[in-house]
């Protein structure tokens, strides 16, 4: 048994849990851990960013796109509340993470020492669970339980909040990493209840308007693989949430698209007049539902999901199964196989094709992957455009990431992910400042693959010092900048909703030279004014596989992203399809 | 309605806190609420009364079991129960009131704590309504200061509420 001091302890028991990467910055509470990190963090990669945010973003980032824990570590007060709003956007998302927050120490607490700050409290509502560690031999398990807590059952973000003094190297202490980890009241459920998945199947065959409903429990449960065989064993129509693209594959003929307020036509057209949805690791977010009371009233609502507060929170389930979304379709998957060996399980084929028939009219009508349904020939670039042209020159294989706004919408929409864990967004929080930081965890994460940040002029401002980062690090991600000039999605509502009055979104005059800004950090920058360089531009960026590439692309100032729910008191089915057509 | 949750938590610092929170955050009732260690030294019994529709209730209940701190919930409005609150009543008792007061407090199964010339202090329990019939029967005129614990309540026959 080794001798570890509370600082030592910290670094040894991540090293002991497997972390790879730590992103931080350090300060007067945890200089003792930055000094055991110096020491023994051999094997532990620290990333100094430039800003507490975007070490939270940087490590949910690379928790996204490896479906491991994010790790950081701040120092207290201001490093604390600086992370605040990362911890939040992890929440909302389900993302493990582990943050270590520095205390004053245990004789200062509640004396408004100086960058003090009640984290526990400040943090309480957006962790999953957090800890105060009061004494410096309650670290090796305190930390185990964090990790633990973090990536079991619905993942989300855990912070420990050491007090300095815990951490001293003027005491060593015994010790060891504990296997196990027991905690009475935290046990999450491991499979389905069999009653209710056979309820389930049957009601799903004898559907005759079914359609999967997707989202990011399928991601974060890893069972995309139980997804795709359950979808194609039925051959029923699929949508996926924002939070759940790439679960199953964007290309695929089964796809309808996202659903939702800016989703398909023939997604929403097949939500609303379904009579049995099957919700996976989904949660009938406002986002999804539109008005909650007009929400697909033919439709008998099956839901599964590993947290039981998400069913029936905002529509009602009709069978609801608590389980791992993982399980449970293995559980439906064997059922039907069962049946079909006598002779059963399968759907009615007449009406499961008369459905395909209604959503490929749909489709026709006004799927905007049939064809382009803004307008090609405007002498503008248009911000579909550039992702579609970014599908094509990374092949479909990048990891995207994205800020939030008009962009991250036109990125869902038109870059078509066939793999998951491939788009990284703040789909719950909608966190702009996300997409740099994002991208730089997943850079780490996977050095040879294109990793590309769809961004705006607006959002990528709000973490622009992680440029700093990237040449530390030698990060080179390729930042898509969809620059309009507005802050787009505010802009789109003040037309459609105030009547043009377009308070305090426009700032064109003030933006800075985002070619001259990417250089000023050893970057190279490139602006794309003109429709015809933009391809170039785009394979250039690419090719330059060691370099971060700023692409500041002008793109048309008015352009709105469609469909769009009509809202409020809209069901699924009222959509904008245009500026001047409704569904 | 009116429900009666009641639940074994970890007897840990911000354990309560946590609780108490979760109701503001998602904008859930507390009307009244209680807590103390139990036997076992390691868990709090906390009891809170909340109003809402089933659908509420639900994910309060939900939402609670979530905690990593809670260790077992019940909602005792399902089942029979026992439901108490006591209630500490400062009441001016003066002249023909003083007799008054003592046949109220008698008629209530209250009891006189403290006596000075001019006041009684009555201790009450029952359920909440009996407690209000107190307060009504006695009048704001004389009461100078109400303290009640909120409900505790316990269920009925061998069903037990254990970790």
């Amino acid at each position: 048994m080794d001798k570890l001091s509370g600082g030592e302890m910290v670094v040894q028991a991540l090293k002991d849990e497997g972390v790879e990467y730590v992103f931080g910055y350090p300060g007067g509470a945890v200089l003792h851990i930055y000094d055991a990190l110096f020491t023994l963090g051999e094997g532990l990669t620290h990333v100094l960013v430039r800003h507490e945010q975007a070490a939270t973003h940087a490590a949910d980032g690379y928790a996204r796109s490896t479906g491991k824990p994010g790790v950081v570590l701040v120092t207290s007060g201001p490093g604390a509340t600086n992370a605040v709003t990362g911890i939040a956007t992890a929440y909302m998302d389900s993302i493990p993470m582990v943050v270590i927050s520095g205390q004053v120490p245990r004789d200062k607490i509640g004396e408004d020492a100086f960058q003090e700050t009640d984290m526990v409290g400040i943090s309480r509502p957006i962790v999953k669970h957090s800890f105060m560690v009061r004494r410096a031999e309650e670290i090796p398990m305190t930390i185990r339980k964090a990790f633990h807590i973090a990536t079991t059952g619905r993942p989300g973000p855990v912070v420990v909040d050491i007090p300095k003094d815990v951490t001293s190297p003027a005491e060593k202490f015994d010790y060891s990493y504990p296997e196990r980890v027991r905690l009475r009241s935290y046990n999450p459920v491991t499979r389905g209840h069999s009653g209710q998945i056979r309820k389930a199947v049957q009601l799903l065959l004898s559907a005759s308007r079914p359609i999967i409903y997707s989202g990011g429990g399928v991601i974060l449960g890893n069972a995309w693989e139980q997804l795709r065989r359950f979808a194609r064993m039925l051959d029923y129509p699929v949508t996926n949430t924002l939070m759940g693209l790439g679960a199953y594959p964007g290309t695929d003929r089964q796809f309808v698209g996202m659903l939702g307020m800016h989703g398909t036509y023939e997604a929403n057209m097949a939500m609303h007049h379904a009579d049995v949805i099957i919700a996976v690791g989904a949660r009938f977010d406002d986002r999804v539902t539109n008005t909650p009371s007009k929400f697909c009233p033919d439709a008998k609502i099956i839901h599964i999901d590993v947290d039981p507060t998400s069913i029936s929170k905002t529509v009602r389930a009709d069978i609801p199964i608590t389980g791992p979304v993982d399980a449970v379709l293995n559980e439906m998957i064997s059922q039907i196989e069962d049946m079909r060996r006598s002779g059963a399980g399968e759907p009615d084929k007449a009406s499961i094709q008369a459905w395909w028939g209604r959503i490929d009219a749909w489709r026709d009508a006004h799927g905007i992957y049939t064809s382009p349904r803004y307008d090609t020939s405007s002498h503008h670039i248009k911000p579909q455009d550039v992702i579609r042209q970014l599908w094509e020159v990374t092949r479909g294989e990048a990891y995207v990431t994205s800020d939030v706004g008009q962009h991250q919408m036109f990125a869902a929409q038109y870059y078509l992910f066939d793999e998951p864990r491939r788009w990284i967004n703040s789909g719950g929080l909608g966190t702009m400042g996300f997409g740099l930081p994002a991208a730089m965890g997943v850079k780490l994460a996977h050095p040879d693959a294109d990793v590309a940040c769809v961004t705006g002029e607006g959002s990528i401002q709000m973490c622009i010092q992680e440029l700093s980062t990237c040449s530390h690090y030698g990060l080179p991600v390729k930042i898509v900048n969809l620059n309009n000039g507005y802050l787009g999605m505010v802009k789109q509502w003040q037309d459609m909703q105030y009547a043009g009055r377009h308070s305090h979104s426009a700032y064109a005059d003030s933006l800075p030279d985002f070619v001259k800004l990417a250089e000023a950090y050893g970057h190279v920058g490139i602006r794309v004014e003109r429709k015809e360089d933009l391809r170039e531009a785009l394979e250039n960026a690419f090719a330059m596989k060691d370099r971060l590439v700023f692409l500041d692309i002008v793109v048309d100032p008015h352009e709105h992203v469609y469909p769009m729910h009509i809202a409020p008191n809209g069901s699924m089915r009222d959509m904008w399809l245009s500026k001047t057509e409704k569904s | 309605m009116r429900r009666i949750i009641s639940l074994l938590m970890e007897n840990e610092p911000g354990a309560l806190s946590r609780v108490v929170g979760l109701f503001s955050q998602r904008g859930y009732n507390i009307e009244t609420l209680n807590v103390a260690p139990t036997e076992d030294p390691t868990l709090s019994r906390l009891t809170l009364t909340t109003v809402g529709d089933d659908r509420v209730i639900e994910q309060i209940t939900k939402q609670l079991n979530k905690m990593i701190d809670v260790v077992k919930l019940s909602d005792l409005t399902e089942g029979a129960h026992i439901e108490r609150e006591l209630m500490l009543i400062k009441v001016r008792a003066t002249g023909a009131q003083r007799e008054e007061l003592k046949r109220s407090a008698d008629i209530f199964r209250g009891q006189i704590v403290d006596v000075t010339s001019t006041l009684y202090t009555i201790m009450l329990t029952g359920n909440q309504q009996k407690l209000d019939a107190f307060i009504q029967a006695v009048g704001d005129a004389v009461i100078l200061e109400v303290v009640r614990s909120g409900v505790s309540g316990i269920s009925r026959g061998d069903r037990v509420l254990s970790p």
